[in-house]
Formats: structure tokens, sequence, C-alpha cells
């Protein structure tokens, strides 16, 4: 068991492309931290550098009391579980799960008891002496789990691992991951694109951006506080609305209404609301006067796509409530998110 | 150039890796092809004892050589020769298979083992039974009036050793047809067929501009076969007779330089040679590449 | 099948039926020289139908006891063509994917270079350079000898580029997941590329097994001494007997003799063969 703490960490590769810069991150022991982001932010690259599978160029990253920076991966006490899972195909599930051990030069009757515990925790004692052709996407997942767990490692990496699976199995196999890891208590890094999946499963939520950190905290807090605009587009589904509106002497213009605000300055800025906060105004509230393009009813929810000033908007209501082709939406003045339009930066 | 993401780090370890294959590559194929070359522009007196460099002088004098020009075009003829009669046997025997269900694999094993024979003994075979006096088939010969004697005459020395070196190379050819025509979506001539194509329409209209691509590469690689890996064939039946006849390109280096010690001739013959391999491999990748983009 | 016509299928049959006669016919007929008497050769045609003699020619070749024709027995020939087939087929398997596994799995300076040399042996076969080629193999003292029959033929570049492919086509991942599991580039060779690369260097092993067997001029140049001649080498100087009829019933039972390894190679593995040779063209 062991923290993690990356110190301005960053890796430039030959030609001066920075894929990851002077990310500083400090992991508890025992945390679930998720570090998510588009493709190409950078989050693989940094978990691949705490894996010892990427050289670290610049920056240090210590796993328990030790520097890792120029340790191999065997030696940095860490167990990955890959995307496409990486079994070792001629091997049997039991072969797969004891390789590590073995090459550890543990004694063949610790090597069973880990492997059998391991199997018994994910149910897979039954196929034990399959090969990994003969099972299913998810059965495969959790052998490559099952590798993980038989190392006792400090830390878990998990690289976008359930990416592979159908939507339904991706949601379950999600709540495993997420008790196992209560189980056991070992400190993991999970890297994945999927929002949802992000928010889920973390103790706290790492947003990465173009290889830098953009916000670091607890999903809820980075939910209801997003740093950026593109924090505010990335987490939450359906994304934030973002409209365009003027900052005036602690005056907010936005869509035909005026109101103040507890931000100073005069600026040009862009207006978050959650379409979760959006509702039909009551007769006489103020609100935005929207026009409907479509409706996309999810059967708990429903989605109204609107315009506003040619603006897109999207709002959640519940399933019984009518849409119009023109309706007037009001929305907490209280909850609203600004953001400098020239910066991307949260100004309240 | 395409390694793996990540990469072991030695130092040491890939040199020691690739050494043994660099070792043989440098000592037997670039220090003796390197002595070709150099050797190609040099001239040694009657007795071994003086050389002297004279540029391109062993060019210039192949060049006017009769016998060198005979043998090129000899192997022009050969060349050409045989791979034509191993592509068509080889396709029309693929095609007569593709239409087998059971009875494919039976065949294909009965026609594929010629390729593990050895182009030597393809060519003691061939030269057996033409043989003149005792062969079966010059005595058939014989019976419709046709005096078959390749020892003696040009032609019929010709024919055996393309007669020989097709048979080897019909099997080759036959698997990749094979290949070539199970690859080929049975819609296409389905569709065909509902167009009111017959089978002999649809072989030219769809079968046969579908194969282009494995018939060029076998052309490629069967002109390959015919100028360098038959050299045993032409050993084996005629050694290059009667009257040079026979004597392909291959075989004339060889003799030049072991039996006629002529080494800058040979020499020069072999940089030629060499000139010819790089770019029928050079053709053979291009059309690789293309192969791979389709 | 688009349709069944009675008459394409009988056509087809027989197409098959004629190629497979044609291309037994030859070794038919050696069989059956084999089978006969010296004395059948001396006047009229070839026999068609099998003789009485067979065992004899057999045995004979095989022990050498026709000695005014060949210095050794058949079974020395065919030990020494076994050797350096093996030689060569195991020796070619072995340096490439070293190689291979280098030029896939390291960057280092020259690796670039060091593929390009490779990549070269393609282009000189040895009918090529066979001038100094030979003289290399005489000045290294390497004429008459095991080493100098298999060793300067076991450069391959065809098969480097086929393992080469086979360990791109292995997930990168595969390589990452051993490292945590504490394998360094040699234990993951011997404990994941080696069996994955399996069927591959089964399917190259029947290709390069026939190649070597089949070497011709090769061992004609390097073996003066007897006692290294090889099986398809040797029926060359056996038919060229310059003042005597050959002894065709010997010759035959040679040529059979020589035919047979690979042939039985190409029958009993057919499937690893046609990947062989469809890999190693790629």
């Amino acid at each position: 068991m062991a923290g993690i703490t990356l110190e301005n960490v960053g890796k430039t590769y030959a030609g001066d492309v920075a894929a990851v810069a002077d990310v500083n991150l400090e992991i508890n022991d025992g945390e679930f931290v998720v570090l998510v982001g588009p493709s190409g932010c950078g989050k693989s690259t940094l978990l691949r550098m705490v894996a010892g599978l990427e050289t670290i160029t610049e920056g240090r990253v210590t796993i328990g009391a030790r520097v890792v920076n120029n340790l191999e991966p065997a030696d940095r006490d860490i167990a990955m579980v890959f995307q496409n899972y990486a079994l070792y195909p001629h091997m049997t599930v039991r072969q797969n799960l004891s390789y590590g051990l073995k090459n550890r030069r543990m004694p063949r009757d610790e090597i069973t008891r880990r492997v059998d515990e391991a199997a018994g925790i994910l149910e897979i004692g039954e196929y034990l002496d399959r090969k990994p052709r003969a099972l299913s996407g998810g059965q495969r997942q959790r052998v490559a789990m099952g590798r993980a767990i038989v190392r006792e490692p400090a830390a878990f990496l998990f690289d976008e691992p359930l990416s592979n699976l159908d939507a339904k199995l991706r949601v379950s196999m999600r709540g495993e991951i997420r008790s196992l890891q209560k189980r056991l208590g070992t400190t993991s890094v999970y890297v994945t694109h999927d929002q949802l999946e992000a928010m889920t499963l973390a103790d706290r939520l790492v947003v990465l951006r173009g290889g830098r950190i953009e916000q670091i905290g607890a999903p809820i807090e980075v939910y209801r506080r997003p740093v950026s605009t593109f924090v505010a587009g990335f987490i939450g589904s359906p994304a934030m609305n973002l409209l365009p509106g003027t900052l005036q002497g602690g005056q907010l213009h936005v869509g035909g209404q005026s109101f103040a605000v507890e931000v100073a300055g005069n600026e040009k800025v862009e207006v978050g609301i959650r379409p979760e906060d959006l509702r039909p105004a009551k007769s006489g509230e103020p609100g935005l006067a929207v026009s409907l393009a479509y409706v996309e009813a999810l059967g708990a929810q429903q989605l109204g796509h609107f315009r506003v000033d040619g603006h897109p908007l999207v709002a959640a209501f519940p399933p019984d409530q009518l849409v119009h082709d023109r309706m007037s939406l009001a929305f907490d003045r209280t909850i609203l998110h600004l953001f400098s339009a020239e910066t991307g930066k949260r100004l309240n | 150039m395409q390694t793996k993401r990540t990469i072991f780090r030695n130092l040491w370890l890939p040199y020691l890796l690739v050494a043994p294959q660099l070792a043989i590559t440098l000592i037997f194929f670039l220090w003796p092809a390197g002595q070709a070359v150099w050797q190609s522009f040099l001239r040694e007196d009657a007795f071994g004892l003086k050389t002297t460099f004279i540029g391109l002088g062993n060019y210039e004098r192949l060049l006017d050589n009769p016998e060198y020009l005979n043998s090129l075009k000899v192997t022009a003829v050969f060349s050409i020769s045989t791979a034509t009669l191993a592509i068509v046997l080889a396709l029309v025997l693929a095609l007569a298979v593709d239409r087998m269900l059971r009875s494919a694999r039976v065949y294909t094993t009965l026609l594929v083992w010629p390729y593990a024979v050895a182009p030597a003994i393809a060519g003691v075979l061939w030269w057996f039974i033409f043989n003149p006096t005792i062969g079966i088939l010059p005595y058939l010969l014989d019976r419709v009036g046709y005096d078959w004697n390749h020892s003696l005459i040009k032609r019929d020395a010709m024919i055996l050793v393309i007669i020989a070196a097709a048979w080897k190379q019909v099997s080759y050819n036959f698997l990749f047809f094979v290949a070539g025509l199970q690859a080929i979506p049975a819609s296409m001539r389905e569709a065909a067929a509902i167009d009111g194509a017959g089978p002999f329409k649809r072989f030219w209209s769809i079968t046969l501009p579908l194969l282009s691509p494995t018939t060029f590469f076998l052309l490629v690689v069967n002109v390959v076969y015919t100028m360098f890996d038959t050299f045993p064939v032409i050993d084996a039946v005629t050694s290059g007779g009667p009257a040079q006849a026979t004597n392909i390109l291959v075989y004339k280096v060889y003799r030049d330089g072991f039996v006629g010690l002529n080494l800058g001739s040979s020499a020069a013959q072999s940089v030629i040679l060499m000139a010819i391999v790089i770019s029928l491999t050079v053709i053979q990748f291009r059309y690789i590449e293309r192969r791979v983009t389709y | 099948m688009v349709e069944n016509q009675r008459w394409l299928n009988i056509l087809a049959h027989l197409v098959l039926i004629a190629g497979v006669l044609v291309v037994a016919f030859p070794v038919y007929i050696a069989f059956i020289a084999s089978t006969h008497e010296p004395s059948a050769f001396v006047s009229g045609v070839v026999p068609l139908l099998p003789g009485s003699n067979a065992a004899n020619s057999y045995a004979d070749v095989l022990t050498g006891g026709v000695s005014s024709q060949m210095s050794v027995p058949i079974s020395l020939m065919l030990k020494n063509s076994m050797i350096m087939a093996l030689s060569i087929a195991i020796g070619k398997i072995v340096i490439s994917i070293l190689s291979a596994f280098a030029i896939v799995y390291f960057r280092f300076p020259f690796r670039q270079a060091a593929f390009w040399m490779i990549f070269i042996t393609l282009m000189l076969p040895v009918e090529v350079r066979i001038v100094p080629t030979f003289q290399v193999i005489s000045n290294l003292g390497m004429l008459n000898s095991y080493a100098g029959l298999s060793i300067p033929l076991i450069a391959s570049a065809t098969a480097t580029f086929l393992f080469r492919q086979v360990f791109l086509t292995i997930p990168d991942e595969l390589m990452e997941a051993a490292r945590i599991d504490g394998a360094g580039p040699l234990k993951f060779f011997k404990d994941i590329l080696l069996p994955l690369s399996r069927t591959n260097i089964a399917a190259l092993f029947v290709i390069l097994f026939i190649y070597g067997w089949n070497q011709y001029i090769w061992p004609i140049l390097v073996t003066t001494d007897d006692k290294y001649q090889t099986i398809v080498a040797g029926i060359k100087r056996m038919a060229d007997v310059v003042d005597s009829e050959p002894l065709w019933n010997y010759i035959m039972a040679t040529s059979v003799l020589a035919m047979l390894p690979p042939v039985v190679v190409v029958i009993m593995m057919q499937r690893l063969f046609v990947k062989g040779l469809v890999e190693t063209e790629k």
C-alpha cells in the first residue's frame, strides 16, 4: 500500500512535442483517482509514465517512499489492466495469473493460494484451465483484473479497461471494479475518456487537457464548479449550455435578460447553464425565449433541443412535461456558471 | 521504420541478436558482391599472374560478344516460354479445382508435390524420358516421324529444358491461383450469372481481370525462377548446349568463371545479373505495396 | 457454385486427371526404371511396367554396391543431405527470428542500416555471386565441411521479414504486460514470442527444409571430397559417365530416394506448406 506523488512531471518527445507538461498530483494511499479527458490529452501517457512504460523526461514520480523514475515497470510494485486485456493467448487463465509471480520466484504453493483466492473473488474459478480465446469479453476482463490482484501491488493502474465491452457489461463491471477497489483498499489510477465512468468511479477526478491538469477535485465538486468552459463542456451529460453574455458593472446581460450578479468587471462572458437547471417559466416569470428544434424522449427524462438567438440550448425535463414550439425557460440565477469569453476561466 | 510503442532498453543485446545474421550477410553476401564488382573492372592474364585495371573493358567486351548476346536471347526465350507455359497450365488446373467441392483437396495434394522435387532431379527425370536412344517420348515421336535429339538439335534442347523447368513450377503457380480464385467473392460471379453471362464469358469478364494481380505477381516470380533457380535444370539436362542453345545467363557466369576461368568477364556478368535481380525485386516490392493499398 | 453444369464438371475432372497424370508421369517412369535390371535399358525403349529388381537396385545404391559409378553409398549422401537441409532450415530460422526480434523490439543506432543490409541479401542469390562467394569459402578453409555447405546459405531476408511481420501483429500491450510481470527481453522472447510464432516457425521450416534439401550447385562447388556429397548433387555425377551407358536403374532409384524426403514433407504437412509458401512471398 502506498501513495503516488507526481512532481512537475512532463513528457517531451523528440522534436519538442510535449505530450504531458508540469503535472503535480498527490494520490493518497487507498485513493481511487480517475484521469479523464478527450483523446490526445495525455492521460494515457501520464499513466504509462507511472507504470514505467514511457520514460519520464521531466519531474519526479514517487510510489510509496521510492522515486521510481529509473525503475523497470516490474520493480515499481504496480499492476496494470489494459484496454485490450493483453492476456497471453497461449497460456491458460491460471498460467496468465501466475506468470508474474513465477518471474518473481514466489514459492509454488503461495502462487496457487493467491491465484485461487483471486479466482474466488472474481468468480473465474471454473475457467482456470481455459485459454483466453475460449472466454467472453467480460470473462477476459476479469482475468485481466485477476492478474493485477494476485500481485498484491502498491497500486493498480487501469488504462481504459472497460472500453472494449458492450454498454451493459460496462456498467456492471464498473460497479465491480469500484467495490473490489474498496474491498482491497489498493491505491488506483484509472484512465478513461468516458466522463460518466469517471464520475461514478472516482474519489477524485483529474481533468486533463493538452497534457496539463485543468482541474482536480471530487466528482461532484468538479460537476458543480467547473473551473473552465472546457471542464464545463466535458463533465456532465448532456453537456452544459454555454450562452454568450456581457458583464457590465455587476449586471449580467444574457438572452434578453439583465440581472445583478456578484462578479465585478466589464467583459464578454460565457454563461453556463446545466440542462437539468432549466425549467419552463411560470407565467410572468422572466425567462429565455427559445424555439424548439426537436425532442429526445429518454424514458426517465426528455431532452428538449432548442435555439436561443441562434445558439443551441438543451434542457432536461421530466418525462411528462409538455414541450411547445415556443417556450420561455427559466433558471435559478444563483447556480449560474460564469466564464470569461476570452480565457474560458471561471469568474464566479 | 516501425517498432513497438514501448521498447526494451538494452545497450548491447540488440547488437548481439543481429550479429549472426549480419556477419553472414557481410562475409558471404556483401563481400563477394563487392568482389564481383571490383573484379569486373580487372583483367587477368592467362596464367593468373598479372591483373590490370581495365575499367569498363569487360562490359564493353561482353556487349560485343556474340556468345553473350546469344545468351541474353536464349535467356529471354527460355524465361518467357517457361513462365507462360507454367502460368497457363496452372491457371487451367486451378480453374478446374475451383469447381470441385469434395475432391478439391485430393486433387490439390496430387498436384502440388512437384514443388518439393529438386530442379536438378526434375531435369534428370525429363532427360531420361527424352533420352534419344531409350526414352519413351522420342520413341513415340519417332512413330509420328519426328526424329528427337536434344543433344544435337537446338530447338529440341530448348523445348526439353522448358518442359522440365515448367513441370516443377506449375504446382507453385497452381497454389497461388487457387488462393486467388478463392478470394473472388462468390457474389460477383453470381451477379454476373444473373446478368446472363455464361461460364466462359464470366471467366473473361470477371475471373480473369480479378486474377490479374495474382497473375502479375506470378509472372515476376516465375521470371526470377527461370533466370536463377533453373540453373540445375540446365546443368543436369544440357549443360548449356548444344552449341550454346540453352546457355542461359546464370549458367554462363558459372561456366566462364569455373570452367573458362575468365574471372573478369564472369564478374562483369555477375554484376549485370545483380542489376537484373535488383530491378525485378524492386518491381515485385512496388507491386506488393500497391496490393496492400487495394 | 453458380450453377451445376454437368459437362463443365466432367471437363474439369478430365483436365485435373490429365494434370495429375502429366505431373506424375516422370516420377512413374523413374520408379519403373528403378525396378528393372540394367540390361532392360540396353536396347529399345524404357519399360513401362514394374520389373522384379527393385529390392536389388535400392539395396545396391543404399549400401554403395555400385562402386564403379559411385564412390560413396547413397545412405551417406542421404545423411549429408539431411544434415545440410536441417542446418540450413534451423540456421535460417534461428538467425532470422533473433534479428527480427532485435529490429522490432529495440531501438538502437544502425538499426535501419542493419535492416537494409539484411534486405540486400534478397537481391543477391547465390547463383549470381557464385564465383566470388566460392573464393571466400575457399579462403576461409570451409571447403569440404558441413559448415561450408550450410552457413553461407543461412542468411535470410525473407525469413527475417516474415518474423518481423509476425511480431508487428502481436499487440504492444503483450510486451508491456510481460514487462510489468517482470519478464526481461530474453524471457519475453522465450515465454511469449516463441510460443506465439510456433505455427509460423513450422510453416517456414517446411519451406526451408525443401530449399536446403534441393540445393545443387552449392554442394557441387563446395564439396570435392565425396564424403560430403549430397544426394541431389550426387545424381549428376552418376549420370555423367563418359564412356559407358549410365546405369539407369541405379540413377532412377537414387532419384526416387532423393525426392522422397521433401515430397513426403509436403504431402504430410500440406497445410503448413501452403501457409509457409504464401507467407514467405508477402
